[in-house]
């Protein structure tokens, strides 16, 4: 074991009473820790954002988001930094809530010299040993917070190499791939293990609304700024500072959208709507596509310079029928998931059901087969999932009528779900797997109309 | 030499012979010490409801003694010390900078009710001395060898240690003086 050196422990004191901070600044610094501090939440977050906080000293009662609150927020990224609560309201309420939720241990101020060094000298014993246990696994080093990314496929693999590659940097990404394939998943996981992820990372589906509400979504605007403007409101570039934007189906934004995007990711500023003041536009932008953003640059739907922007590093997202492998892995995962959910015993899944899983096309991939086992579930009496139990017609995929093509099954299929549920868009996408947008993108692909 | 005033704060600490102290420091470190003749009043630094001076504001009142030109100055005062957020302090110090403070009130055996002992008594006092001052002489706390800058929180602790620097913090101070 190596000499242990105190300056290579961080320390970050939260309290909102300066004399606080000042004292258990000056005291931890006599020791030789490093010492950051902040006096509230937001502070803090980003003080965990720009060091490497060890160990956090947290009080309770602060204006804002109170000590608990962000413990747990602390807590959704990070489970290791160490944190003792000190605080000057002590309740066994409140204690026990905080050692529940993960406190390292709970103090009341004012605290005993002894107890503090004490307190401090444990937790650092524990650093201690984690990072001999690091070094012991240096050489591995994977991604954090991918426990629900399910993929053992080489295609699979290759995208989380992909993700692990660009993660740490700030750069764009772009993430192609058919709906339901995960490109939110991806998103997320990028974000988790980026340096951003004390921040949150901001969802924003271009397609789901008109161009005139997605300008106040994402600029958010001034009270009064336009009839019915009440309030001041936050929009998502601005809640997505220090953190990431997501952008899912930016193939759908309108031209005016896509040149007020362009200019705030040149400016790296922008204005409310009705506001005077720029406010900075500190974020990493994702972004996610399930159409061909190339052909759309060519028919001149998408302006070439925005797709310049965010076509920086591309993860291509394979379908799901690209990597069947996965597909048993997937299956139990989601029998496993839904039977805990709806708190049933997790049924089996019988070798027939398996093999029709295994050869279906699943044109809405991951989601599709998530909502076919999730309904299974739900029907299922006997605890072994059965071929009858899954909403898929067998053999129209595994015999397909010589002529024709997947297409053209695709529209004949969607034609037939959508008479099925009275053309009833939600419940039909839902059925379907895909969301409403790519419902309509595919009406609109094969022409049908409701009909009259 | 580098010169350091001790200034005693509220009244003269019982029991303890400042040049006694004086002695004790000089024979450590190569710093010339001169003892303040009255003592200095430190009313403000009074927390009624702790019934504690608040040691920060103490260096505060301590930097601001025009009359005190010297290099250091250090406080010794018979009352309990205490910052906001600890129960109390021994003394405090500013790290590589003018002003360190120590209390004798937790110093004495018959705080923890033990038979008295002037020669504990000094030696305690000599040893908080050495380390605050050595806290304004860039020193931080010293966790590998026995000295006087390891941190103490017990008064069982100073005991403990020696009235010395070990070898490290010895070429440190070496540099500085
Ligand atoms: N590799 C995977 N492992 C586990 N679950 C997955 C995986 N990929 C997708 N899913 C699940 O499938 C569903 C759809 O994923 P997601 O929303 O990320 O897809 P998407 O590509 O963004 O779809 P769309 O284009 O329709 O927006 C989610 O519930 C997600 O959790
Ligand atoms: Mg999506
Ligand atoms: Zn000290
Ligand atoms: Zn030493």
């Amino acid at each position: 074991m190596t000499a242990f050196d105190p300056s290579d422990i961080t320390i970050m004191i939260v309290d909102d009473e300066p004399s606080v901070r000042q004292s258990l600044a000056a005291w931890f610094e006599d020791d030789g820790y490093g010492i950051v501090t902040a006096q509230n939440a937001a502070e803090a977050l980003q003080c965990m954002q720009d060091h490497t906080v060890d160990i956090i000293l947290l009080d309770i009662k602060m204006p804002g988001m109170d000590g608990l609150a962000l413990q747990d927020r602390i807590r959704e990224f990070n489970k290791e930094v160490i944190i003792i609560i000190i605080t000057a309201f002590a309740t066994v309420d409140t204690a026990v809530r905080a050692l529940k939720a993960g406190a390292f241990d709970y103090t009341t101020k004012p605290v005993d010299p002894d107890e503090l060094s004490h307190l401090v000298h444990n937790a650092v014993e524990k650093i201690r040993l984690q990072r001999e246990n690091l070094a012991l696994r240096e050489s591995i080093d994977h991604l954090q917070f991918v426990d629900d990314i399910i993929g053992e496929s080489a295609p699979m693999q290759q995208v989380l190499e992909l993700v692990k590659t660009v993660a740490p940097t700030d750069s764009t990404v772009l993430i192609l791939g058919e709906s339901g394939t995960g490109k939110e998943l991806i998103a997320r996981a990028i974000h988790m293990n980026s340096r951003r992820r004390y921040f949150p990372i901001i969802p924003v589906n271009c397609g789901a609304l008109p161009e005139t509400l997605l300008e106040s979504e994402l600029f958010g605007h001034e009270k009064g700024a336009f009839t019915g403007a009440q309030y001041r409101r936050k929009g998502k570039f601005e809640m997505a500072q220090g953190g990431s934007l997501f952008l899912d189906e930016i193939g759908t934004l309108s031209l005016k959208s896509q040149i007020d995007l362009l200019r705030v990711l040149e400016d790296r500023e922008f204005h409310r709507l009705g506001g005077e003041r720029s406010v900075k536009a500190d974020f990493r932008l994702i972004c996610a596509t399930n159409v061909d953003l190339e052909r759309e640059v060519k028919t001149a739907i998408f302006r070439e310079d925005l797709y310049y922007r965010i076509n920086v590093f591309t993860i291509h997202l394979p379908a799901l029928r690209e990597r069947r492998a996965d597909i048993p892995l997937l299956a139990t995962h989601f029998v496993q998931r839904h039977a805990r959910s709806m708190n049933r015993a997790t049924p089996e899944l019988s070798t027939e059901a398996m093999d029709v899983l295994l050869t279906h096309d699943w044109p809405g991939n991951v989601r599709e087969l998530e909502n076919a086992i999730e309904r299974a579930v739900v029907i299922n009496k006997s605890g072994v999932i059965t071929p009858a139990d899954l909403p898929l017609q067998i053999g129209r995929n595994s015999a397909p009528p010589r002529g024709t093509s997947l297409s053209e099954m695709e529209k004949e299929h969607i034609q037939h779900m959508l008479d099925e549920n009275a053309w009833n868009i939600s419940r039909t996408a839902e059925k379907l797997g895909i969301d409403r947008v790519t419902l309509y993108n595919k009406l609109e692909k094969y022409g049908l109309k409701r009909p009259e | 030499m580098r010169e350091v005033t001790v200034i005693p704060l509220g009244s003269h600490p019982r029991d303890v012979e400042l040049e006694q102290l004086k002695t004790g420091i000089e024979r450590v470190i190569s710093v010339e010490i001169t003892i303040a003749p009255r003592p200095l009043d430190i009313d403000g630094a009074l927390d009624v409801s702790r019934k504690q001076y608040h040691s920060t504001s103490i260096l505060a009142t301590l930097l601001q003694q025009s009359d005190v030109q010297t290099e250091r100055v250090l406080g010794i005062t018979p009352f309990d010390l205490f910052v906001p957020v600890l129960t109390f302090v021994f003394g405090q110090a500013q790290l590589n900078d003018r002003a360190a403070v120590f209390s004798t009130f937790r110093l004495h055996n018959e705080f923890y009710g033990l038979p008295r002992s002037g020669e504990l008594l000094m030696g305690r006092c000599i040893k908080e001395a050495l380390h605050e001052l050595g806290h304004t002489f860039g020193l931080r706390h010293c966790i590998t060898q026995p000295c006087v800058m390891n941190s103490s929180t017990y008064v069982e602790d100073i005991d403990l240690k020696p009235a010395d620097f070990c070898l490290p913090c010895r070429e440190h101070l070496g540099v500085v003086l």
